[in-house]
């Protein structure tokens, strides 16, 4: 006879592992992707260019990747960048960092660490004091390390 | 106690445009694990940062679950003055960091 | 006298081991961005490990001890007849002569203090002083098979190193750089830690922390890397 708090843990345990299973979690999650592009954008045409993305195409680890953002801008008064914002696909939620520049920057360079969860893309994408927004896309290749604490492989 | 490291240019020439690192000793929390029994571990990130050159801000950034553990922000500034850069970290649990350096522009 | 140590270098350097010109870091299997990770001083992310364990050290070590260049390379090592890595040393003085509680394994003082120590030996060559028995015990258990997949750590890492596991290469598995920040954890861990990680993935039950196989395999690893170059602390995935 299996007992009530034994019951209720087996309950609890199965529901993160059922959510993990939803087969519609990759396109909910694309879907959160455009969403957080839309509101970056706030409708305005992306446009690809202008916007380097540097990662590493194949990933050593996904829990600690280096990326790195430049963007062509003589950083005026009258022509700079105005931010940076990097997504990924894959991701439970698609924002990684949204960084706020301006003239005072000199140069319109940016570089974090970021977890990347799964193999997809990384997008970067620049508003420029023009109103225009810029992006880059980069897909990128994550593998688990081998011999890990909690033995998944 | 909460750590961090700033590596800024004690000196430069005044329009000079200077790199700046940070990093933060935190853990960054995603909020998105779930421990052994299968309770969700709650969120905590530092969810901003603000470098500020004689009280103007230079910089900021909004920073969310995707960023790696001790979060490493690198960024660059014109070197206008010589005075104070002021950097600041703020997140989750009420967690908040201040660090400041001095610079000499010539 | 000369016959023995004859016999004992035939013992010692069996085909099947790495031949030392060709032993490599798993430093050059890390991407660009990594190893930038790892040279960067200013963004190394054992940085505040190091800063932490350099005021353990400057409150609790100065007052006895100047200067731990050379001393990690050496370790494990023998002492009074019994094999200790870095992390018992520590704790041997904390307990007898200091007469303070010996720090955990994995705590964030012990792992501050040896890669505080390791730092101090950066880019010198490992040099382990070799003991027989030790090194015997320690070779057998990196040739021994274990767990459910049954595997020998030099079936991969003696026999297999360069190749693909699962999209990740095999390194030759030469402890260069430890205490490391492991990407994987998010954190610094010490070499126990890692080999720990190795026998959970062959699915074996893990020795213990401070268990006479975990130092005596430490004791071969480091032993089989010498005259490599310490990178303390080392970035890897």
């Amino acid at each position: 006879m299996i007992s009530r708090r034994h019951f209720l843990l087996l309950g609890a345990m199965a529901t993160p592992a059922l959510a993990q299973l939803d087969p519609n979690i990759a396109a909910k999650r694309k879907a959160a992707l455009d969403e957080a592009v839309r509101a970056v954008t706030r409708g305005v045409q992306l446009r690809p260019g202008r916007v380097k993305l540097d990662v590493p195409p194949l990933v050593d680890n996904g829990n600690t990747v280096p990326i790195t953002v430049s963007v062509e801008s003589p950083m005026t008064q009258a022509d700079h960048v105005k931010a940076i914002t990097v997504l990924t696909e894959k991701n439970p939620q698609p924002y990684v960092l949204r960084a706020h520049l301006g003239p005072r920057a000199g140069r319109a360079i940016v570089s974090v660490r970021g977890r990347i969860a799964d193999t997809g893309n990384v997008i970067a994408i620049a508003e420029m004091s023009d109103g225009s927004f810029w992006s880059d896309t980069i897909s990128v290749v994550v593998t688990l390390s081998a011999c890990l604490e909690d033995g998944l492989i | 106690m909460a750590a961090v490291s700033v590596t800024v240019p004690k000196t430069a020439k005044r329009g000079e445009v200077i790199e700046i690192k940070t990093l933060a000793a935190h853990v960054m929390e995603n909020g998105f694990r779930t421990s052994q029994t299968g309770e969700r571990i709650a969120r905590d990130i530092i969810t901003q940062f603000v470098c500020t050159y004689n009280g103007v801000e230079v910089f900021r950034a909004e920073l969310y679950p995707a960023m790696a553990a001790n979060p490493l922000i690198a960024f660059t500034t014109v070197a206008t003055e010589s005075g104070t850069l002021a950097f600041t970290w703020i997140g989750d649990n009420g967690y908040s960091v201040s660090h400041s350096a001095t610079i000499s522009v010539a | 006298m000369k016959l023995i140590a004859l016999l004992a270098l035939a013992v010692l350097a069996r085909a099947g081991e790495i031949p030392l010109a060709e032993r490599r870091s798993g430093y050059d299997l890390m991407s660009r961005e990594t190893r930038a990770m790892q040279d960067d001083d200013t963004t190394n992310p054992a940085l505040f490990t190091l800063m932490e364990g350099e005021a353990l050290f400057k409150a609790n070590c100065a007052s006895c001890h100047d200067d731990m260049k050379g001393v990690a390379p050496r370790y494990p090592a023998v002492k009074a007849g019994e094999l200790v890595n870095l992390e018992q040393q520590i704790n041997a003085c904390r307990t007898e002569r200091q007469k303070a509680r010996p720090f955990a394994y994995e705590s964030k003082e012990l792992l501050a203090l040896t890669a505080y120590v390791g730092r101090e030996s950066r880019g010198m060559p490992i040099a382990v002083s070799p003991d027989d028995k030790h090194l015997a015990a320690g070779r057998r258990l990196f040739e021994r098979r274990q767990g459910q997949l049954n595997l020998a750590c030099s079936q991969c890492h003696d026999d297999n190193w360069g190749k693909s596991l699962a999209g990740t290469p095999i390194p030759q598995a030469h402890p260069t750089g430890y205490p490391i920040y492991r990407l994987e954890w998010q954190g610094m861990g010490s070499l126990q830690r890692r080999l720990r990680n190795c026998m959970i993935g062959v699915r074996a039950e893990p020795y213990t922390y401070g268990s006479p196989e975990l130092v005596e395999l430490e004791y071969y690893l480091m032993w089989r890397a010498r005259g490599m170059k310490l990178e303390t602390p080392a970035v890897r995935p």
